[in-house]
C-alpha cells in the first residue's frame, strides 16, 4: 500500500484516463438528452408507429445489461455492417459513445415523460382556453414545469452515466478504470490505485452535484405546492 | 340583441355514460346566465363544451356566428375570444402573476410586450392586486389566485367569459372578493355564463338562471321567478336543499 508511489507514478496516466471518462460522459449525456427528448415526444405522439419506436427502444435498452449492449455495438455492429461495407471498424471510443448515449437516452426519455405527466392537466386546459395551440402550450407551459420536476431524476441519471463509463473499459475504452488496470498489472498496487480512482470519481460527481444543486435552487421558485384537485 | 352563444340539441357521452342529453340554450350579448344544479348534472361539462375543452358528441354550438362543433374550425382562434375561469384557478405555477397575464397576448401576437405589461397592470389594478404583479401563484391566497385568473382571461379582451364554479375551491371569507370582481364585470356589460353554487350571486347578478339536472335543462327564468316560484318539483327540492342547509337532503340533490 504505497500511496505516494502510486501518486507519483500514475497520476498523469490516471488523469489522461479521467479526461476520457469526463469527455465521453459529457458528450453522451448531451446526445442522450436529445435522444431522450425526441423519444419522449415520440412516446406521446398521436402516430402509433412513433409510439412503438419509442416503446421498443426503451424496452430493449432497459431490458439488457449495458455490457452486452457495448459488446453488440463494438464487436457485433462492425461484423454486421462489414457484410455490406468491407473493412468497417468502430473505435472503442465511438462504440462507447454510441452505447452510452443510447443508454442514457432511454432512461432520460422515461424521466422526461414522467416530468411531463406530472404537470397538472389544468395547466394545459388554462393555456388552451386562452387560445394557445397544443404546441405552444407544450413550449410555454408544460415543458418549463416538467423540466423542474425532472431535475432530480436527471441529476441521478447524469451520475449513473458518469459511473457507467467504467463498464466501457471492457471494450478497451481508455478511461480511468482502464488506465488503472494497466498500471496495476505492472505495479500490483491494487488498494492504493483503485482507492485513488474512487476518489477521482467522487470529486467529479461532487462537483456535478454542487453545480446542479445551484441550478435546481435557481429554478425552484415554487416552494409550496398547494394546488387543489379539480372536483 | 345579438346572439353570442347558440346551443342546439347538445349531447355529450363519456364512453357509455350520457352526461348531456339534449341541451338547447341561447345567450345574448351582455347577458349574465347562471347555471345551477346538483353535482353530476352536467353543468360543468356543458360549459366546457362552449369552448370545446370537451368535444360535443352530437348537436351544434355556435359562438359569435362560428359553428365551433365543426371540426374544421380553428378553435384556437375562437378561444381567444372566450375567457375561462376554472374552479382550481390553474394559474401557471412557473410564472409570476404579471407573466401569467401577459403570456397569451404576447405569444399570440395580440399585443407587444410593453402593451401587454401595461394591460396587465391595468387589469391587476381592476382586481385590486397591483402589488402582487411580481409574486408567484404559490404566494397568493385562493381568492387572490382566482382574481388573477380572471385578469388573465380578460387580458385577451374576450367578448364572452365562462366561469366554472369559480368560488367552489375558496375558503368562505374569500368568496366575496371574487364575486365582487365578477359583479363589476357583469355591470360593465360582459357576456357571462357562470356555473355556480352561489345562490346569492345568481339572484343578484344573473339576468337568467338555468337549473340543470341529469343532463337536461329542467327549468330556466329570471332569478326572482326561478328562486321564488319554481315550477318543477325537481327545482323545488334542489333549492329547498341548497337555500336551507338544515333541511333533509332530497334524494338526488345531495352534493
Amino acid at each position: 500500500m504505497d500511496f505516494s508511489r502510486v501518486l507519483s507514478d500514475a497520476t498523469l496516466l490516471l488523469l489522461q484516463g479521467l479526461k476520457v471518462t469526463v469527455i465521453i460522459a459529457v458528450i453522451s449525456l448531451l446526445i442522450g438528452m436529445v435522444i431522450g427528448f425526441v423519444m419522449c415526444l415520440f412516446g406521446m405522439s398521436r402516430i402509433w408507429i412513433l409510439r412503438w419506436i419509442s416503446k421498443i427502444y426503451i424496452w430493449i435498452i432497459r431490458g439488457t445489461p449495458m455490457i452486452v449492449q457495448a459488446f453488440i455495438v463494438y464487436f457485433g455492429f462492425p461484423q454486421l455492417i462489414g457484410m455490406f461495407v468491407p473493412g468497417f471498424r468502430l473505435e472503442a471510443f465511438s462504440a462507447g459513445l454510441i452505447t452510452l448515449s443510447l443508454n442514457a437516452g432511454a432512461y432520460l426519455a422515461e424521466i422526461f415523460r414522467g416530468g411531463i405527466s406530472a404537470v397538472d392537466p389544468g395547466q394545459v386546459e388554462a393555456a388552451r382556453s386562452l387560445g394557445l395551440s397544443s404546441a405552444r402550450t407544450m413550449v410555454k407551459v408544460v415543458l418549463p414545469q416538467a423540466f423542474r420536476v425532472a431535475i432530480p431524476s436527471m441529476v441521478n441519471q447524469f451520475i449513473i452515466t458518469i459511473k457507467d463509463t467504467s463498464i466501457l473499459s471492457v471494450i478497451g475504452l481508455a478511461d480511468i478504470v482502464n488506465k488503472a488496470k494497466v498500471y496495476v498489472g505492472a505495479s500490483y498496487q491494487f488498494f492504493a490505485t483503485y482507492t485513488i480512482v474512487a476518489v477521482y470519481y467522487l470529486i467529479i460527481i461532487s462537483i456535478l452535484m454542487i453545480v446542479l444543486k445551484r441550478v435546481e435552487k435557481k429554478m425552484n421558485y415554487e416552494r409550496k405546492n398547494n394546488r387543489k384537485k379539480p372536483a | 340583441m345579438k346572439e353570442k352563444i347558440i346551443v342546439k340539441n347538445l349531447h355529450k357521452y363519456f364512453h357509455d355514460l350520457e352526461v348531456l342529453r339534449g341541451i338547447d340554450l341561447t345567450v345574448t350579448e351582455g347577458e349574465v346566465v347562471c347555471i345551477i344544479g346538483p353535482s353530476g348534472s352536467g353543468k360543468s361539462t356543458m360549459l366546457r363544451c362552449l369552448n370545446r375543452l370537451e368535444q360535443a358528441t352530437k348537436g351544434t354550438i355556435i359562438v359569435d356566428d362560428i359553428t365551433i362543433t365543426d371540426k374544421h374550425v380553428n378553435i384556437n382562434h375562437v378561444r381567444e375570444n372566450i375567457g375561462m375561469v376554472f374552479q382550481s384557478f390553474n394559474l401557471f405555477s412557473h410564472l409570476t402573476v404579471k407573466k401569467n397575464i401577459t403570456l397569451a397576448p404576447v405569444d399570440l401576437k395580440k399585443m407587444s410586450r410593453e402593451e401587454a405589461d401595461e394591460t396587465a397592470m391595468q387589469l391587476l389594478n381592476r382586481v385590486g392586486l397591483a402589488d402582487k404583479a411580481d409574486s408567484y401563484p404559490s404566494q397568493l391566497s385562493g381568492g387572490q389566485k382566482q382574481r388573477v385568473a380572471i385578469a388573465r382571461a380578460l387580458a385577451m379582451k374576450p367578448d364572452i367569459m365562462l366561469f366554472d364554479e369559480p368560488t367552489s375551491a375558496l375558503d368562505p371569507e374569500m368568496i366575496g372578493e371574487v364575486l365582487q370582481v365578477m359583479k363589476q364585470l357583469a355591470a360593465d356589460g360582459m357576456t357571462m355564463v357562470v356555473v355556480t353554487h352561489e345562490m346569492g350571486f345568481a339572484r343578484d347578478v344573473a339576468d337568467r338562471v338555468i337549473f340543470m339536472a341529469d343532463g337536461v335543462i329542467v327549468e330556466e327564468g329570471p332569478p326572482n321567478e326561478l328562486f321564488l316560484n319554481p315550477k318543477h318539483q325537481r327545482t323545488r327540492d334542489f333549492l329547498g336543499c341548497v337555500l336551507d342547509h338544515t333541511a333533509p337532503p332530497a334524494e338526488a340533490a345531495a352534493d
